[in-house]
């Protein structure tokens, strides 16, 4: 074994630990906060090993999308309802909790005949391929070739969620508020009353 | 590419020679151009401190600092050791994990992200294929830290700064990685060596600046905006939010922050460089340097020369565009948060797309001039 194997090996041990960890912590943590940041870590694990399979631009767009993105949302939701609540004991708790174990141990005895029962061998050209050409070139050959129909869609989903995220973010400018903000005397600032403000704050 | 003089093969075998075997001799390699580079920051960073304490001085017609060493040139130094010496206060009710973990998640993509800043031709820890995309892609984690910094601190000024600081963040990602794109469609990479070596052969005409002027503008905005610097530095803000996230931090905790967002900046002036201002080439062409002075391209002297010229040239417009934003945060009065916002995804967003797609015709219009 030489160098580059023996960090190969280490490194697979640290980020596989790390990421069994931390998803065991997201589910079995019971503060929603520190479940929301060990998240952050399970993405961060995942995108450390994909760099360990040479797909660079993959662990990159991974922590580009799901550490700078979907988790700093989640995040930003959580503490915009920044509630510190005890929850309250739900009776037969045990009942759902092995309920819930045992569909999780369905799904990954699923999974672990998959991961056994697939022949994971790459072609040698493929290797080879995979070894020495940064696989961005690859990705967006694939993107406008054989891909190109579900890449289209998938932006076009996107589109829509986002045309739909700004008429929701401009509801405040429909004609029907536009009267309700005239009414303010001309000695107050146009700014929502005061008690909305008033129930912002006591939400926190 | 030319090969230069090869470093690592001349180390390993010094190593090598003294009686270590090939492997160790290679793992004793790895370690070294990183200490380098984070020794390099790191002096970066006090050079960012003393400049910024001493233009903002002129600026307000004071002398700043000057007792600390010739002109107070040792003046940072002396900050850290205060800072270091302080007592580390932990707020009542804080979360403890959390409140040690935020500062050190917002400071270390920062160190990370210089893995990819090549100061020439061969002198970069990694030339990796992704490139530019990893320093946005690592950018993004630090709001991550900055959230957990507010969140853990126990005061509404921290959380509603650690709020403003990801929102902020966020809102600014897209322009820049937009400005960036444009930048990668000319050169067809996204590897930073391949960014510089598209501008090199005209001097200080084929700088991507020429070529990208609102790229450049639209780049520079969004990563002050990234940095926190004055005119965005809204997560901060001492009128109205006390000091933001780090208002419950002292001691060296509060010293990762403040590390954290002049690296930052460094960071961000260093890109800049890069990606518009031609990296590590000269304004006069110098790659005939050789045939003017009538030595061969592979004279050793010749070579350290070029790559001592190089560095100069890389940490000269750096720090021309520090001296820019440490005068822009005289110039400029800090934006209200709507008008931040506004900014970034009314204004930024639109002009940057209208960038990319005008790179796009001129690059099928001229591909000769603009990379075909």
């Amino acid at each position: 074994m030489n160098l580059a194997e023996g960090v190969q090996v280490v490194s697979f041990g640290v980020l596989a630990t790390m990421m069994i960890v931390a998803a065991l912590g997201v589910v079995l943590l019971n503060n929603i906060v520190y479940s929301a940041f060990l998240l952050g870590g399970v993405f961060i694990s995942i995108s450390g090993l994909y760099i360990l399979l040479n797909a660079d631009f993959v662990a990159a767009a991974q922590i580009l999308i799901y550490v700078g993105a979907v988790n700093v949302l989640i995040l930003f939701a959580i503490m915009l309802v920044n509630k510190r609540e005890d929850y309250a004991p739900v009776s037969n708790r045990w009942l759902r909790n092995l309920a819930a174990g045992l569909v999780c141990i369905g799904v990954f005895a699923l999974l672990g005949t998959m991961v056994i029962a697939t022949d994971w061998q790459l072609e040698p050209a493929n290797l080879t391929a995979a070894a020495g050409v940064s696989s961005v070139v690859k990705i967006g050959q694939h993107f406008f070739s054989d891909f190109l129909l579900p890449f289209e869609l998938a932006s076009v989903l996107l589109l829509m969620a986002m045309v739909g995220a700004i008429v929701l973010a401009r509801r405040d400018f429909l004609p029907e508020d536009l009267s309700l903000t005239n009414q303010t005397t001309s000695l107050t600032l146009p700014e929502k009353s005061k008690e909305l403000a008033a129930l912002g704050g006591k939400t926190k | 590419m030319n090969s230069g003089i090869d470093l690592q093969g001349t180390f390993v075998n010094f190593i090598n020679n003294l009686g270590v075997p090939i492997g160790a001799a290679k793992a004793l390699w790895l370690p070294l151009p990183m200490a380098i580079v984070l020794l390099g920051a790191a002096t970066g960073l006090l050079i960012a401190v003393w400049l910024e304490r001493k233009i903002s001085a002129a600026a307000q017609q004071r002398i700043g600092p000057e007792y600390v060493g010739a002109l107070g040139i040792f003046q940072p130094a002396a900050d850290g050791l205060k800072l270091l010496f302080k007592e580390d206060v932990v707020p009542g009710k804080a979360d403890p994990w959390l409140f040690t973990l935020g500062p050190i998640i917002v400071l270390l993509p920062v160190f990370v992200s210089f893995a990819i800043v090549p100061f020439g031709e061969n002198m970069l820890i990694t030339d990796l294929g992704t490139g530019i995309f990893l320093w946005i892609a690592l950018s993004s984690i630090t709001p991550i830290g900055l959230l957990m910094s507010g969140y853990s601190s126990n005061n509404k000024y921290s959380l509603l700064g650690g709020l403003r600081a990801a929102a902020q963040s966020i809102s600014y990602e897209i322009p820049l990685a937009l400005a960036v794109l444009a930048i990668v469609m000319m050169s067809n990479s996204l590897s930073t060596i391949d960014i510089v070596e598209q501008q090199s052969g005209y001097g200080i005409l084929g700088w991507n600046i020429w070529r990208q002027p609102v790229g450049f503008l639209i780049f520079w905005i969004a990563a002050l905006a990234e940095c926190e610097r004055l005119p965005f530095d809204l997560p901060e803000a001492e009128e109205e939010l006390v000091a933001g996230y780090q208002t419950e931090y002292s001691g060296m905790k509060f010293a990762l922050f403040y590390i954290g967002s002049y690296v930052n900046l460094n960071l961000s002036a260093l890109l800049v460089a890069i990606l518009y201002l031609g990296g590590w080439e000269s304004p006069i062409p110098l790659e005939n340097l050789g045939a003017w002075l009538g030595v061969s391209q592979d004279t050793p002297w010749l070579q350290v020369i070029t790559a001592s010229l190089g560095i100069g040239m890389t940490l000269l417009k750096a720090y021309f565009l520090l001296f820019i934003a440490v005068l822009l945060r005289w110039t400029v009065p800090r934006v209200r948060i709507d008008q931040l916002l506004n900014l970034g995804w009314k204004f930024l967003l639109p002009i940057a797309l209208l960038n990319l797609l005008l790179t796009a015709a001129l690059k099928l219009a001229f591909p000769s001039a603009f990379g075909g």
